[in-house]
């Protein structure tokens, strides 16, 4: 490479200035409260099991496992079968201690979506929490320019098909200027899907859940170890305090 | 047991190293919380070792399998979360312990005759750090992983001549890829570590030569009795082994509350865009170095041209060795210097984290403006501080025109025709920092005579 190149590089990287905080391709849309709940096993099931039908077909999750799932929302091993369709080598049904990859050839799925969907397994540390997600989920709208028919207004120009149509049913977007160039966008909904919006909202947040889950299987445990490490610590500054009060008493 | 000991003693000098840097090494005894953090950062280094062991032994540096591997850590590895979170967390807090540290040789003249040594040798520790963190943060191969590396590597390239061999050779190819990440783990899991291990050493060896500065800067060795025990010593261990313990609980209390609370430090220890993959053909909208180096990476933004963005970069850093040699005023301590001598600490402190701070931001106009004008005051800092060396008979007036002109000069050769008006309304505006802080520092104290009285120093520690 050239050096005038790469100092054009550098000055453009050193120099980057853009305001969007990282990755919200697309920019400033203020982002939705996904009130992301982990305790809640149920909602981690019923994510698990919407995203096994909606969208791991395209998404993996590979560094993720079957029985690792299970065993942290709180499934039995057979039951966690039932969202496994991926074949092993021998063309058996894989395994539940299998991570949970899928059989989209990455090439083709580049050539029909334009770029090749990402692995899902990290998205919600990438995207700084559950909200990006939630707000993801809930911000198709139609726009007949896309390959699809939809847009996102958190994903400017993505190319993902809108997989929940069906349940969401299609929201156009509307752009309201208040004549002093401030324009506010909204989306409606103009052709309800199968669910009302409440019940969207709610499969909007499993999967949400379930994502910040995979992110981090971690997260469900560390706070307790966190709060022993804590209490340890703490009578064992009670002791410290004093022993080296005992030790100092005779230093003016 | 004794037999042991004798045992022990007639083939190594066991008894006489306890001693010597224990038992009867004598240290002031009026230390206050600041000097906590010399225990604490070798606390740390014990830590990032022992936790980087571990690591290693489930880590693949290897382009295509790191970033699975780390999330293999994090994932299926028993415990492996627990061991990458003290390890990431280790690598912010030892910077945050490192700088308290500084700061208190810096308030406290700490780096002055006879500690010049402890101080150089204390500044190299910190730039091993600085390459053991920046190689590092390559290993997890995320995005900013990568793309941190590319601008700091590119740095490099700015070199006239040779700075592409120089970045070739960095990167052992073209572009960052699987050799770059081979060395850089060869370098922060071996090299560094062992140039660390070893500064940290002899950083102890020349402490325990010349004894502990304290924060009255009172030499405690002039006043010893008749045993030659310094009348302010106190003997290391009890008395300050029992002291840091409380120290390092307090310290394990903020570390593990990070650890298992909050472990991406909201963002700051483990930047989201590092759970992405790295990619060489996806350029991440908003490039920020981690937090503890980015008041030098404002410094670098602060000038336009690349190569000299870069000087002054290195030279920020390299200023502070100098350190012992342009504050010649024989008084140690803050306590006991003048007014201006306090308000010029206080200015470059906000100045350092006004650096970090925007460091972490995306360039605007007000922001490029701050970050120019606080690189000027981080520079005069320093001339300014060699000034304060003799209050009595500096000549106040003629060195805030000297200091001045600098400042006007590059302004003057930075006010360019394509500034638009809100960037020249800043550049005025913002003038007014750097002779706000000259006048403040330099004018004060020739017309406030108040703030150029120094105290006296007392003969023994107080407090």
């Amino acid at each position: 490479m050239k050096l005038k190149s790469l100092k054009l590089l550098l000055a453009a990287a050193v120099l980057s200035l853009s305001a969007a905080p990282a990755y919200s391709a697309g920019g400033n849309v203020e982002l939705l409260d996904a009130q992301v709940n982990l305790d809640n096993k149920l909602s981690l099931a019923r994510g698990a099991k919407l995203y096994a039908n909606y969208c791991m077909g395209c998404h993996s999750l590979k560094f993720s496992r079957y029985n690792r799932v299970a065993a942290d929302i709180g499934l039995d091993e057979d039951s966690i079968k039932s969202i496994i369709f991926t074949r092993n080598d021998d063309n058996e049904l894989s395994k539940t201690g299998s991570l949970m990859v899928n059989a989209i050839p990455e090439k083709d799925a580049a050539a029909w979506f334009g770029t090749a969907p990402p692995d899902l397994s990290v998205v919600a540390r990438a995207r700084g929490g559950g909200d990006w997600i939630y707000s993801y989920l809930k911000g198709f709208y139609r726009d007949d320019s896309r390959p699809f028919g939809v847009n996102n207004t958190v994903f400017d120009n993505v190319g993902m098909p809108h997989v929940l149509l069906e349940l969401q049913g299609m929201q156009e977007l509307e752009e309201h200027d208040d004549g002093h160039g401030h324009v506010t966008k909204t989306l409606k909904l103009t052709e309800p899907g199968k669910l009302s919006a409440a019940q969207y909202d709610q499969v909007a947040r499993d999967l949400t859940n379930f994502l910040v889950y995979v992110g981090e299987p971690a997260q469900l445990h560390r706070t307790f170890y966190g709060i022993l490490t804590l209490l340890f610590l703490c009578v064992l500054f009670v002791f410290s305090y004093f022993l080296k009060k005992e030790f100092w008493k005779d230093i003016h | 047991m004794n037999g042991l000991l004798n045992w022990f003693d007639a083939r190594f000098p066991l008894t006489k190293v306890w001693n010597e840097h224990l038992a009867e090494y004598y240290a002031p005894k009026n230390f206050n919380f600041f000097y906590f953090f010399g225990s604490l950062a070798l606390l740390v280094l014990v830590l990032q070792i022992v936790t980087g062991v571990f690591l290693t032994m489930h880590y693949k540096p290897d382009a295509a399998m790191a970033f699975t591997s780390v999330e293999y850590i994090m994932r299926d590895v028993p415990g492996g979360w627990f061991i990458r979170y003290m390890h990431s967390t280790g690598a912010s807090m030892f910077f945050i312990v490192v700088y308290l540290h500084m700061f208190r040789g810096l308030i406290y003249g700490s780096f002055k005759g006879p500690r010049e040594l402890v101080w150089i040798i204390g500044m190299l520790i910190y730039l091993a750090l600085m390459a053991e963190a920046f190689m590092g943060y390559l290993l997890p191969w995320g995005q900013m992983s990568f793309w941190g590396a590319q601008v700091i590597i590119n740095l490099f390239n700015t070199i006239p001549y040779i700075g592409d061999v120089v970045s070739t050779t960095i990167r052992g190819d073209f572009v960052i890829s699987d050799p770059t990440l081979n060395r850089f783990f060869a370098f922060h899991v071996i090299a560094v570590p062992l140039i660390l291990v070893g500064l940290v050493f002899v950083h102890i060896v020349a402490l325990h030569a010349v004894g502990s500065n304290n924060p009255d800067g009172v030499e405690i060795k002039k006043l010893k009795d008749e045993n030659g025990i310094p009348l302010d010593g106190i003997p290391f261990h009890p008395y300050y082994t029992v002291k840091d313990i409380v120290g390092v609980v307090v310290f394990l209390m903020v570390f593990f509350a990070v650890v298992f609370f909050m472990p991406e430090g909201g963002g700051y220890f483990l930047e989201h865009a590092n759970f992405e993959p790295a990619n060489p053909l996806k350029t991440p909208e908003h490039i920020a170095p981690v937090w503890y180096f980015t008041p030098f990476y404002t410094v670098l933004r602060a000038v336009p041209d690349p190569w000299y963005g870069t000087l002054a970069m290195f030279a920020a850093i390299a200023v502070l060795f100098v350190l012992p040699w342009l504050d010649k005023n024989p008084i140690k301590s803050v306590r006991y210097r003048n007014k201006a001598h306090l308000i010029n600490l206080a200015w470059f402190t906000v100045t350092f984290i006004v650096l970090g701070i925007l460091g972490v931001l995306a360039v605007t106009d007000v922001y490029r403006e701050l970050g120019t004008r606080a690189t000027q005051i981080y520079f005069l800092f320093f001339a300014v501080t060699y000034v304060h060396s003799r209050p009595q008979q500096a000549n106040y007036v003629a060195w805030f025109a000297a200091l001045l002109a600098p400042v006007l000069l590059w302004d003057y050769l930075r006010l360019d025709p394509s500034f638009t008006d809100i960037q020249r309304g800043l550049f005025w505006q913002m003038m007014l920092l750097p002779i706000a802080y000259l006048a403040t520092t330099l004018l004060l104290p020739k017309f406030v005579a108040k703030t150029n009285e120094e105290k006296e120093v007392p003969t023994r520690v107080t407090g």
